[in-house]
């Protein structure tokens, strides 16, 4: 199962990463090995096997509902590379 | 004279509660050892002056979240990120009073099985500093066995903790899923993400999962353990069960000299008194692999969607506004095998392939935990080597990420389940530690212990690396 060079800029599109020519070459051939060998799930008829999507059988686990402190307006913006009046600051779109 | 190469987490803590040194003198013994040695090695990425608590020190991987001191899993796109909390581990050790020496280095965002994937630079193996120490655990793994610290903390999806404890020599559990809280963790493959000790001997392994593990009400995957951890004491193995899974020990790829000591603890096993007979993991091991790479890089690409350059971390602008700016940070923050797998995950989930990718792994993981289970019924616990192979040489895989990838092959099968592993080291194989696995079912650790335990004072393994004696 090989990955086109059109399908990679169209993952890296979905996935908000902005690739240079050299990197869009090399992951087009790297992403095709590694498909290639991942495709080999595809062997097994599992029609019938539930999925697992955690190991543990843990349902409906619920919080008290009680407030409690959470993070000061100062501490949730100290890593801001950019903030102004209490928000972050970002580009405009 | 403190002794920082030989000295066990358990003599350290025997040692200051009999006021024979202080904290700030074990604290200042292992910062002076780190000096000496971790030019050479980059076991650290940061290391803290002051002790902070009255007990031992102790080392966390740089994905662990801790207040005030810079956290970066080993990404260029956290560099400069300072927590304003402390992960639930953290606040654990801090409470049980260990002070924290300082961060591992590791590959970035957990992905990786030799610490080449840093974006800091590559951590060198105390066996022999021209290998790699293993990943993506490798700097606690190299501070352990180079006695830059008296234990330490790793985190492991599919092998990050077992694997660089068998390439580095030392003991490294990956606890059940669910039984070490994830809060305040840089998060990989959340369904798969542990934390887990890496130590000299196995009773500091229990003793440190003791005091990390149980539930934490800020994560609601974490659960009770049913039984207190029990720090082992028995040496022999009667009455234990041992399977010896055929496809996990006859798997391509594992080297003689590996296979060899593999064997012989096997037999040590039955020396002690354990019965051994072999047993079989049919699709386990052979669609493991492809099954990890779905499941991790697709929880990835969901993960670290996060990392945008708005909030903290990496911002790199361009002109055009603030998509331009996510695309620029993300393309400059992230290194190749984390954009890989990114990349990868968004494919397996992208519409038109969900089902044929990741909706096939999800059921393989059945397929995987119903195999262990049915082996379970028959044996308390199953071995096979931890890597197929010894530390291999820095650069050997680098270009390649499909025969990276095969580092975790022995590891992977079990993770997949959510069980927990047990690596210690069982011997040297041209001069390098080789490590045996120990699995069992979810929450065996104590058995775990036992049997690592009791195989640990059978071999004797000297942890120290020889070149370092």
């Amino acid at each position: 199962m090989a990955i086109t060079r059109d399908e990679v800029l169209h993952v890296a599109r979905l996935a908000r990463l902005e690739l240079d020519d050299e990197e869009v070459e090399k992951f087009t051939e790297q992403l095709s090995a590694i498909l290639e060998a991942v495709a080999k799930v595809s062997e097994l008829d599992l029609a019938d096997v539930e999925p697992t999507a955690h190991p543990l059988d843990v349902l409906n686990v619920w919080a008290a509902d009680e407030p409690r402190p959470s993070l000061s307006l100062a501490d949730a913006l100290a890593n801001a590379p950019e903030r102004e009046a209490g928000f972050f600051k970002v580009p405009p779109a | 004279m403190i002794d920082t190469l030989r000295l066990t987490a358990e003599e350290g803590l025997d040692l200051v509660e009999r006021r024979e040194v202080s904290a700030a003198q074990l604290h200042s013994a292992y910062l002076e050892a780190v000096a000496k040695r971790d030019a050479e090695l980059h076991s650290y990425l940061r290391t803290v002056d002051e002790a902070d608590g009255d007990g031992i020190p102790i080392a966390f991987k740089d994905l662990i979240s801790t207040r005030g001191v810079e956290t970066t899993a080993g990404s260029k796109i956290l560099s400069g990120y300072v927590p304003v909390f402390d992960a639930t581990v953290a606040t654990r050790c801090r409470d049980a009073g260990l002070s924290l020496l300082g961060k591992t280095n590791m590959d970035e965002f957990a992905m990786g099985s030799s610490t080449e994937n840093s974006a800091f630079g590559p951590t060198l193996n105390p066996w022999d500093p021209e290998r790699v120490p293993g990943g993506s655990s490798g700097g606690s793994a190299a501070a352990v066995a180079a006695g830059l610290a008296p234990w330490a903390l790793g985190s492991d999806t599919g092998g990050s903790v077992k694997q660089p404890a068998s390439l580095c020599g030392i003991v490294g559990l990956r606890p059940t899923y669910g039984t070490v809280s994830r809060y305040g963790i840089v998060a990989f493959a959340s369904s798969l993400d542990q934390i887990g000790p890496m130590t000299k001997t196995v009773r500091d392994c229990a003793l440190l999962y003791r005091i990390v593990a149980g539930r934490d009400p800020c994560d609601t995957t974490t659960v009770q353990l049913p039984e207190p951890v029990e720090i082992p004491e028995r040496e022999d193995l009667t009455g234990v069960r041992v399977g010896v899974p055929r496809e996990l020990n006859e798997a391509e790829g594992i080297q003689p000299g590996v296979k060899e000591l593999t064997e012989r603890t096997i037999e040590l096993c039955r020396e002690l008194g354990a019965e051994v007979g072999e047993t079989t993991l049919p699709r386990s091991v052979e669609y493991g692999l492809p099954c990890y790479y779905l499941v991790a890089p697709a929880e990835a690409s969901s993960n670290l969607a996060r990392y945008d350059g708005a909030r903290y971390g990496l911002r790199v602008e361009g002109g055009d506004g603030v998509r331009a700016m996510y695309d620029r940070t993300r393309d400059a923050g992230f290194g190749d095998e984390p954009k890989r797998r990114i990349m990868l995950g968004t494919y397996a989930l992208s519409a038109g392939y969900y089902e044929a990718y990741y909706g096939q792994a999800q059921k393989v993981r059945t397929v995987i935990a119903d195999e262990h289970a049915a082996a379970f019924e028959d044996f308390d616990v199953l071995v096979s080597p931890t890597s197929p192979t010894v530390a291999f040489k820095l650069g050997e895989k680098a270009e390649n990420p499909l025969a990276m990838y095969l580092s975790d092959v022995l590891t992977i099968p079990s993770n997949m389940a959510g069980l927990p592993g047990l690596s210690i080291p069982c011997g040297l194989s041209g001069g390098l530690p080789v490590g045996f696995q120990l699995i069992g079912p979810q929450f065996s650790e104590n058995t775990l212990f036992h049997v690592g335990h009791a195989l640990e004072k059978a071999i004797g393994f000297d942890v120290v690396p020889r070149r370092l004696q």
